[in-house]
């Protein structure tokens, strides 16, 4: 029976790499500008990662093929180098691939989180609430007006609770339900939760960030293909979380004028 | 009244090779060519008192962190001023301290029948308790004086940690006293072992420890 | 026997039914009592998990009986999304606590520690009865919440702050289900924290004599430590429940921000820290999950060196790697915080000990696999699960290669990916620990062998059945498949509902094998063959004993070691092995350097 836990762990072993290895299970296509350091070393780690994987569960399954219901008069041995080969070999194969997918994927983690948004990034605002997400637009004057928590009314629309009528600044923002971005042109997006925990994802945009009640927090990218994208929350947020999503519509900048027009006109 | 104290054996040689649980029963046979070996292993509630003082600590640790991250992180911080008879409890819960290791003196000379005549044992320790008591019953005063300056458990995150820090220190206080009445009724009936005196005694004086570093806290974050 | 040592033994043998089977101070009594908490918290822990994913296979399927239990949350059968999350969140909160902390430390540590270092007893009985019972009531009042209000809580095992504390407006459970959890918790860990008690001082004061720390057997030193890391990590989540409790009750804002708003209602709460929730439950559960799998290493090593019949290449480096895992586990814990809003340099800081980490993870796996080289394995139910565990750690720990980097974890956080990567490591490999304890230890607990047809048909099933139904997580996490969703709506999860549906199948079939499992152990129960004390030729203290043992453990005599834990591969009078608690002196070259 020793032989055949050999054999299942290898069968176990080379399907669980062939899905890896044909490319059938990847993220979708990038549209950012920084998302192929990302993918880059999620290469780099699946090749490391896989290698690891396949070459411990072989070693485990041909010890166990070769060593299994032995008889009681066959010698034993120990391995050459004992537990001190070991232990060097881990440290230097191991501490060396480790600390090589640290330092070089500090760089994908600080484009997107150290780097300030250049001073010309387009502001958008997107609030998370149960269960949907809003997005605001300054407007003409480039500013957002405050918000006034005490004057949210889902019913009335008013999502934001601006006021619209003490609040100059509020008088020309734009609320969407959908965030259209223009083509390679940065955005920096201003996050803030309404009430409780969600998270912003677009897997094409390689960024997940949490909405953090308390906090304002921002995240900044760059789209660089035409196209309807999913946004979807990440974090657990009460029973509408499945369904909370809204789309990323990255256009043409005469489209987006257009759509800004048109959303403006709506307002 | 004579007692005993019951005290694990130190390398006890006139015991039977093979009776070797706990205390002094860790030598390594002699047949063999092994050399590590503990010679002596401390009571079992000695090693306990230490567990339950760590585990005591991390809790406030805990307490601590949130206490520190609330007050940095939004500006609804209001200090107030500390109730002054805090201080006055304070006295009371070291001279608790002090009492109680006086008590412990009196208990090991009347064990060692080094004076005859040492009067009752246990008036230390009932003294240890009654200023036990004292201290709790100081901090509900505190708590009283803080609820008639309209200060509540929810009035301010300030607040919410005094009450939180001060109630469970408090609690624990009682743990304590429950553990000065085991040893004292242990004493009563000549079964008290010194390991269980000393680790009730290292508790209290925790308690000490601890409520001075609370107040430490309070006094400069509050 | 006069008792001038330490308080080992404070009580006399058990003369009534209630003394000797219900409010027990014998640590094997206790033990047991824990693995029965743990067997019927897995299989409620299975049910719910069965019920979850033919519900996300199938979205509107009557799953049958569920009307009766909760006729708003399972309309007609149906599941609506809230009751999903309660089920998912009972799901995760009962196999984290009450299975994967409480069988592998609180079940056999409780059985098995006090003989493996030849004491009659823990030194503090009455606290160890105690800790079982608080564990048992914490239990009761989780599975209260099912019942009780509008259910349990939804915000997960992890219960993220402020939907912790916002109260019910937030969504059914979120009132009384809140409030229940964290008292249910709260308990455990004092539970917890009286068990470490015991446990810490066991290991340390109550070694028989010539038993030095390092002839302690691998499972003996597994214990300690994760009897150590429990007493760091309860001792913080416990106060972080109270404080939850109290913004519930008492109207604090430790967790709830200001100016949130709820059905267009501003909550009057304010200055609440959402990531102070965070830091204090990683800070408690990161070591959780190491406090789940550590025991199990120590008895899959246990194990394996009883069926392979020759020593470790190292034991010391094995006790040294459990150590490292345990310290550094508290250094990690950011690494479930990477895109949560807290400083991204710190993110980077978590992601260095958590690729560190790994070193004595891989040293542990290359001791076993190399140790396998040149043995005389033993093939039987017990020993399979070890090595089905070893092959699992391996499974579920190269996966946090990719969640241990910030950058990878942008894409993958909140995916199946992290689902396929920890129920690998505890859904699996911890499980497949308890498995194999049972199979080896059944004979000495019970004085019954357990069936071996049936237990290799229980590996053989749930070994294939897990592969099938874990590994595909970690394809659907790569494609991005969010979880914590009832139901796939979204453009890009629809596609991906058939796989669902098969990890499905293969999830129904590989529980059926547990019940294989759960008849094996209650027909050897009763009907087993009779075991001899010795049926694995095994060498450490528990096996020196009667089986089952008396209730002092050794009839009356103390043990005294004369060797290290694991002499096997020598010659000697019974065999190819000698007891630790042997005198006899035998030519071995596997001395421990």
């Amino acid at each position: 029976m020793g032989k055949f836990f050999a054999i299942t762990i290898l069968v176990i072993a080379i399907l669980s790499a062939i899905p890896i290895v044909m490319h059938t299970w990847e993220a979708p296509a990038d549209i950012s500008t920084h998302g192929h350091l990302i993918d880059e070393q999620m290469s780099e780690t699946m090749a490391e990662a896989g290698i690891s994987f396949l070459a411990a569960q072989l070693l485990l399954a041909f010890f166990v093929w070769q060593f299994s219901n032995r008889g009681t008069e066959t010698k034993l041995k120990s391995f050459p180098g004992g537990a001190k080969a070991l232990v060097i070999a881990a440290l230097l194969v191991v501490g060396v691939e480790v600390l090589a997918l640290g330092v070089f994927g500090v760089k994908a983690w600080a484009d997107v989180y150290l780097i300030p948004p250049s001073a010309n990034a387009m502001p958008i605002q997107v609030q998370a609430g149960q269960f949907a997400f809003y997005f605001r637009y300054p407007g003409p004057d480039g500013k957002f007006g405050p918000l006034h928590p005490e004057r949210i009314n889902e019913g009335s629309q008013e999502f934001f609770g601006l006021d619209k009528e003490h609040d100059v600044d509020s008088r020309d923002d734009i609320v969407t339900a959908e965030m259209a971005v223009p083509v390679n042109k940065e955005v920096h997006l201003l996050m803030h939760a309404k009430d409780v925990g969600h998270s912003f994802f677009v897997r094409e945009l390689r960024v997940q960030q949490d909405f953090v009640p308390g906090l304002d927090v921002s995240l900044h990218f760059t789209a660089t293909k035409i196209g309807r994208y999913e946004i979807v929350c990440t974090q657990l947020c009460g029973l509408g979380h499945y369904n909370m999503k809204a789309y990323l519509d990255v256009l043409s900048q005469d489209d987006f004028n257009e759509w800004m027009k048109k959303e403006t006109a709506m307002q | 009244m004579a007692t005993t104290v019951h005290e694990p054996s130190r390398l006890d040689p006139s015991r039977a090779p093979d009776h070797g649980n706990g205390g002094g029963g860790n030598l390594v046979p002699a047949d063999s060519d092994r050399r590590l070996a503990l010679d002596y292993s401390p009571p079992p509630s000695s090693t306990a008192i230490w567990v339950v003082l760590f585990a005591i600590t991390m809790m406030f640790a805990a307490f601590t962190s949130a206490l520190v991250v609330r007050k940095g992180g939004s500006g609804d911080w209001r200090s107030f001023k500390l109730p002054s008879i805090l201080f006055f409890n304070t006295l009371v819960l070291f001279a608790s301290s002090i009492t109680l290791e006086v008590s412990r003196r009196r208990i090991a000379l009347f064990m060692g029948k080094v004076q005859e005549q040492v009067e009752s044992p246990t008036r230390w320790l009932y003294v240890t308790l009654c200023l036990g008591v004292l201290f709790v019953a100081g901090q509900y005063v505190a708590w009283s004086q803080l609820r008639g300056e309209g200060l509540y458990l929810a009035t301010n995150p300030s607040s919410s940690f005094f009450y939180v820090l001060t109630v469970t220190h408090a609690l624990h206080v009682l743990g304590g006293l429950g553990g000065l009445i085991y040893a004292i009724r242990k004493l009563g009936k000549s079964s008290l072992r010194r390991s269980t005196l000393e680790a009730a005694a290292r508790y209290w004086h925790f308690m000490d420890l601890l409520w001075l570093y609370l107040l430490l806290l309070l006094w400069v974050k509050l | 026997m006069h008792d001038t040592s330490a308080q080992a033994v404070q009580h006399h043998a058990p003369t009534s039914f209630i003394r000797k089977h219900v409010f027990s101070l014998d640590h094997k009594v206790i033990g047991k009592q824990y693995y029965a908490l743990a067997l019927a918290a897995a299989l409620i822990g299975m049910v719910l998990s069965w019920i979850m994913r033919i519900h996300l296979g199938w979205t509107n399927a009557a799953i049958p009986g569920l009307h009766a239990l909760s006729p708003n949350g399972a309309p007609g059968g149906v599941l609506t999304p809230e009751y999903y999350l309660q089920l998912m969140t009972m799901h995760g909160t009962i196999m984290v606590f009450f299975v994967l902390t409480t069988a592998p430390f609180a079940a056999f540590g409780n059985y098995f520690l006090p003989i493996q270092v030849g004491a009659e007893d823990m030194p503090f009985p009455r606290f160890n009865m105690m800790s079982f019972w608080v564990t048992f009531i914490a239990f009761l009042v989780l599975v209260a919440s099912f019942f009780l209000g509008d259910g349990p809580t939804l915000g997960g095992w992890t219960q993220y702050a402020p939907l912790n504390a916002i109260g019910s407006s937030s969504g059914p459970g979120q009132g009384l289900g809140v409030v229940l959890w964290m008292t249910s918790i709260a308990l455990f860990c004092i539970g917890q924290l009286l068990g470490s008690l015991n446990f810490i001082s066991t290991t340390l004061d109550l070694r028989v004599k010539g038993m030095s720390l390092m002839r302690l057997p691998l499972s003996a030193w597994a214990w300690f430590i994760t009897s150590c890391m429990g007493l760091t990590a309860f001792s913080v989540l416990m106060p972080a429940c109270i404080l939850v409790i109290l913004d519930h009750l008492a109207g604090t804002s430790f967790f709830v921000a200001s100016g949130l708003v709820l059905n267009d209602q501003v909550i009057p709460h304010s200055g609440g820290s959402t990531l102070l929730w965070q830091h204090l439950f990683w800070f408690f559960g990161h070591p959780e999950v190491y406090i789940a799998i550590v025991p199990g290493i120590g008895i899959v090593s246990h194990i394996l060196l009883a069926n392979m019949r020759k020593p470790m290449l190292s034991q010391r480096v094995l006790i040294y790697c459990m150590g490292a895992l345990a310290v550094l586990s508290y250094m990690v814990y950011g690494h479930h915080m990477f895109v949560s809003g807290m400083n991204p340099v710190s993110a980077l800081a978590f992601s260095f000990p958590t690729l560190v980490i790994t070193i004595p993870a891989t040293i542990t796996v290359l001791i076993w696999v190399f140790s396998l080289y040149g043995s005389r394995l033993r093939i039987n139910s017990a020993s399979l699960f070890a090595l089905g565990f070893i092959s699992m750690f391996v499974s579920g720990g190269v996966s946090g290669f990719f969640l241990a980097q910030p950058s990878i974890d942008i894409m993958l956080h909140a995916t199946y990916f992290v689902v396929g990567h920890f129920h690998m490591v505890m859904g699996v490999a911890a499980m497949f620990g308890i498995f194999a304890g049972t199979y080896f230890w059944f004979p000495k607990m019970s004085g019954r062998m357990m069936n071996e047809t049936l237990g290799k048909v229980h590996f053989w099933l749930s070994f294939a059945g897990t592969y099938c139904i874990f590994m595909p997580f970690h394809y659907l996490g790569l494609v991005g498949n969010i979880r914590r969703y009832s139901t796939f709506v979204d453009d890009f999860l629809q596609p991906l509902i058939p796989v669902h549906r098969l990890i499905t199948v293969a999830a129904l079939i590989t529980g059926a094998a547990q019940l294989v499992f759960v008849y094996n152990l209650i027909h050897s129960r009763f009907w087993g063959k009779p075991a001899p004390d010795n049926p694995w030729e095994a060498t450490s203290l528990e096996w020196s004993t009667a089986t089952p043992p008396p209730w002092d453990n050794f009839g009356g005599k103390h043990p005294v070691v004369y060797h290290d834990p694991y002499q096997y591969g020598v010659q000697s009078s019974v065999g190819d092995y000698v007891m630790q608690a042997s005198p006899e002196q035998v030519k071995t070259d596997h001395e421990e350097k």
